[in-house]
């Protein structure tokens, strides 16, 4: 039963993942399966044998995989292994996942490549930690296929009754994670029952054997149904040509498609569905090619923008929750910075909190963890510094879920949830619904080749008396000198004018940044370099004046304590709120939210006035000048290097 | 009407070699003129719409086959590639204490160390496939090495979701792992399918054919009647010999090759 000619045009592999506690026989169980399935080179069992008289030891199916000396010598597999072999049906790729608890890294790498799951217990020892920890991690991987067997009945003399018992528990912990199984099967792994022949040991089972079970699954489908989602991994440059790669990860698009793109918001019409050597038939890519794409329009796009249909984007946030898997020595905590990954997204996140930490044992839950060790689940809320295109898990598999990143190094993965947040981009929509955007002929670039540099809002934000008015007043008058078209809009002035019907209320206070913040993006994209100085106390304001203008938006935290403002005061407005004469005035009655992850910290406790302004003004002049945007947007030329 | 199966396997290449491409910089991809590398250099072609972007490096001992070098110069013509020729060193410089064969593919080990000195790559694209060789099974899509080019199978990264480890630090460089999923028949279906240039020592003559190519050494031919692409797929389709059981260098202890990879052999 060799590979045969007749599967020479199905899909692919279909990969199968085998965990379990340790010892209870995974990598025998695969041994076993490939010399019954005569999937073994000739010799292979016999070269084995000899190794194992050599070594003195008794001849072992899992040896055909511990491939290194290592795992010979410690008798437990250390890494995914994969392993191809062939019923009469199909072909397979089995994962040998490990079963020991410091592997569980390994694990996941070799679980997630999965379409099905097989979980092996030992029918003289039932669910253990492992069995319990495993299943849980199918279940978070999102793999929906999974089959039990039960291992080693030779030792328990095919016993129907104890595989009965062994069956009651397993599917019991089952259910309580929402895992459900189709396929329960007893076998022997060391004598061959149940495995690709059925064996005489067992006569009372009537169900499947697992050669059966495989082929019984179905290949994991991919998401061409799903709405299109086509994250951009590259952006090329041939002579005028400029093609935008990357795979599509949900749904279809084709040419002539009008694409809108995420976060930018920014939709052109697709031309040109390129391939090589080239094929100028092509109408139509889906979900898992790799493809390249040209545009109608110079709109700007770089890696990590998410193509879509215009009617359905993603949700644009910067919050959001997801239920994780830590694989780090170093516990997750609050207030930690972390680099996530999806599809090409990359962004820098802050836990903000700790939600729930999920013991995978009992499955009992803590609400006030603090931190999450290695090996350990939970549900977390993370923050982006920048809005980001967001789909949860359960609406879009493939880009709803995240890998967390420390320094170089994979800590941990998870399903991202949207619930409880409202999608950014809708929130912002307006009240009204006849109201139609002007479409500008002026383009942001023609704008910025005009005057040399983008429109930007820099949003200084601090305590009263922290200094944002000095230094957006001497920064402004520093780049405009360096022919930056600059402006200042000031807590002062705008009060007096546009908000002269708001007070001091929080409600009052959120009105009023909206409004500022809507007038900083408008200026921002005519052209000019916005310094908004206003106290902007609470952290959800400043995420919706960012709202207004996401790509050009740069929070500056003006940083000082309080002590220290109210020892300044230069207005002498400290003294009056103490004194009860200012109500709700921030620091003293009313609360500042300091911002979690601005994009620049000024510290003007520290440094001297002519400091501060330097770092603005550098750190400005890297943001909106020219060069660095026209090149992203152009895309790279693939040339030697 | 192309094969489901290959599109999906192409797809997923074209995708980590962009990947690679865009994240990991300078970069080179090692070219030792057989099927399964000549096969990715195809995929790279498609990856950049016709271009190579990026050097290709054969690892030279002077050692290969005669066919293999004359279809190399063809090819570079043909195709207008930007070959590295870089000299291995010498067979007196290995460690003595290896089995004599083991030693001389050691020197392909040395000579991708001072390849890396030299021109000081963080990334080396690599055209293995799991299904080769157990210890290549446990191989990841990114694998980071330190300089020297160790491999600490008992600590890779986690790798899921094609998010890959991307980023080393300034002692280690990566190994890029494009085909790694794909199986030998696989790559003579999709050599068939693409209609991608080979060099002649794979067809049978005389009853004999290679089935993989090493140097001239310590690779030998093996009985077959395969003398096209097609008797080929269809010798594969029923065989039970490994890849690999022409190389002699795999057999000569049980633990040759696992020294060999530890080591930072490909």
């Amino acid at each position: 039963m060799t590979k045969t000619q007749n599967k020479k045009h199905q899909k692919s592999h279909m990969g199968i993942v085998i965990v379990g506690h340790v010892d209870h026989g995974k990598s025998s169980l695969i041994g076993r399966l490939l010399y019954d399935t005569g999937s073994l080179p000739a010799g292979k069992k016999e070269e084995l044998e000899a190794i194992c008289e050599k070594r003195g030891q008794n001849f072992e199916w899992s040896f055909l995989l511990d491939a290194f000396q290592a795992e010979r010598d410690q008798a437990i597999t250390i890494d995914t292994t994969q392993i191809f072999f062939s019923t009469t049906a199909r072909n397979y790729v089995i994962i040998d996942a490990p079963g020991h608890r410091e592997f569980l890294k390994n694990m996941i790498s070799g679980a997630a490549q999965a379409d099905a799951g097989i979980l092996v217990v030992d029918a003289t020892e039932g669910v253990r930690e492992q069995t319990r920890r495993h299943a849980y991690m199918l279940h978070l991987l999102g793999l929906q296929q999974i089959a039990v067997v039960i291992n080693k009945m030779d030792k328990v003399n095919y016993d129907a009754k104890v595989f009965e018992a062994v069956k009651a528990e397993t599917i019991e912990y089952l259910k309580s994670i929402g895992l459900n199984t189709s396929y329960i099967v007893p076998i022997s792994a060391r004598e061959g029952d149940m495995l690709s022949s059925r064996g005489d040991n067992m006569p009372w089972y009537e169900g499947k054997s697992l050669c059966d079970v495989f082929d019984a699954f179905a290949y994991k489908s991919a998401p061409t149904d799903l709405p299109l989602r086509f994250p951009v991994q590259d952006v090329y440059r041939f002579d005028e040509e400029r093609v935008l790669v990357g795979r599509i990860e949900t749904g279809t698009l084709h040419k002539g498609d009008t694409i809108f793109f995420s976060p930018t918001n920014e939709k052109a019409t697709i031309t040109a569905i390129k391939n090589w050597p080239s094929d100028e038939s092509l109408m139509k890519a889906s979900a898992g090619q790799s493809i390249g794409i040209t545009l109608d329009d110079r709109i700007f796009v770089e890696r990590g923008h998410v193509g879509s249909s215009v009617k359905n984007p993603p949700m644009l946030s910067n919050i959001f929750k997801a239920n994780i898997f830590w694989l780090s020595n170093k516990p997750l905590k609050v207030g930690n910075s972390y680099t996530i990954r999806y599809g090409t997204i990359e962004s820098k996140v802050t836990v903000q909190s700790i939600d729930t930490l999920i013991d995978t044992q009992d499955l009992k839950t803590d609400n006030n963890a603090q931190s999450v060790e290695r090996n350990c689940v939970a549900e977390i809320t993370l923050r982006a510094r920048d809005s980001l295109p967001i789909d949860p898990h359960s609406t879009n598999p493939q880009l709803g879920r995240v890998v967390l990143y420390e320094g170089y190094d994979v800590a941990g993965g998870g399903l991202i949830s949207m619930e409880g947040y409202p999608d950014q981009r809708s929130s912002a929509k307006p009240k009204s619904e006849n109201i139609y955007k002007v479409t500008h002929s002026v383009t942001p670039n023609m704008r910025a080749e005009r005057f040399g540099h983008y429109g930007a809002v820099f949003w200084f934000t601090g305590l009263s008396g922290s200094g944002k008015s000095t230094l957006a007043v001497a920064v402004e008058k520093q780049i405009f000198e360096n022919n930056l078209n600059a402006y200042v809009l000031d807590g002062d002035n705008v009060r007096y004018g546009l908000n002269s019907d708001l007070g001091f209320s929080p409600e009052d206070r959120a009105e009023n940044i909206r409004r500022i913040g809507e007038v900083a993006a408008l200026q921002a994209n005519s052209g000019v370099v916005v310094l908004s100085a206003f106290i902007s106390p609470y952290q959800a304001d400043r995420e919706k004046a960012r709202a207004a203008l996401p790509n050009a938006f740069h929070e500056i935290y003006i940083k000082a304590d309080l002590a220290t403002c109210e020892g300044r005061d230069p207005k002498g407005l400290y003294k009056k709120a103490r004194g009860g004469d200012i109500k709700q005035f921030t620091g003293i009655d009313s609360p500042y939210e300091a911002p979690d992850n601005p994009d620049l910290i000024v510290d003007t406790q520290l440094n001297d006035i002519e400091t501060c302004v330097a770092q603005i003004v550098d750190y400005i002049k890297a943001n909106v000048i020219m060069d660095k945007k026209q090149n992203a947007s152009d895309g790279r030329i693939v040339s030697i290097k | 009407m192309t094969d489901n199966n290959l599109q999906d396997l192409e797809s997923r290449s074209l995708y980590i070699i962009r990947e690679a491409y865009s994240r990991i910089n300078p970069i080179g991809m090692l070219w030792s003129i057989g099927k399964d590398s000549t096969a990715m250099l195809w995929l790279v072609k498609k990856a950049f719409f016709g271009q190579v972007p990026f050097p290709l490096i054969l690892l030279d001992t002077g050692e290969e086959m005669d066919e293999v070098y004359a279809f190399r110069d063809w090819l570079q013509k043909e195709w207008d590639l930007p070959v590295i020729n870089h000299i291995c060193p010498t067979l007196e410089e290995m460690d003595q204490t290896l089995p004599p064969n083991t030693r001389a593919a050691m020197r392909k080990t040395e000579g991708l160390k001072t390849l890396l000195a030299e021109h000081k790559y963080k990334g080396v694209i690599c055209g293995i496939r799991r299904d080769e060789q157990g210890l290549r099974a446990k191989e990841r899509v990114f694998s980071p090495r330190s300089l020297d080019g160790a491999w600490d199978f008992k600590d890779q990264p986690a790798e899921f979701w094609d998010q890959y480890k991307t980023e080393v630090p300034d002692d280690c460089h990566m190994r890029i792992h494009p085909i790694l999923h794909w199986t030998e028949l696989d790559i003579w279906r999709y050599t068939k399918q693409e209609n991608i240039p080979l060099c002649d020592l794979y067809f049978a003559k005389d009853g004999m054919r290679y089935r993989s190519l090493g140097e001239k050494s310590i690779t030998k031919p093996v009985p077959s009647d395969a003398d096209t692409l097609d008797k080929i797929i269809t010798e594969l389709e029923t065989t039970n010999t490994s890849e690999r059981a022409g190389r002699t260098m795999d057999k000569e202890t049980e633990d040759s090759f696992e020294k060999l990879r530890s080591q930072g052999y490909m």
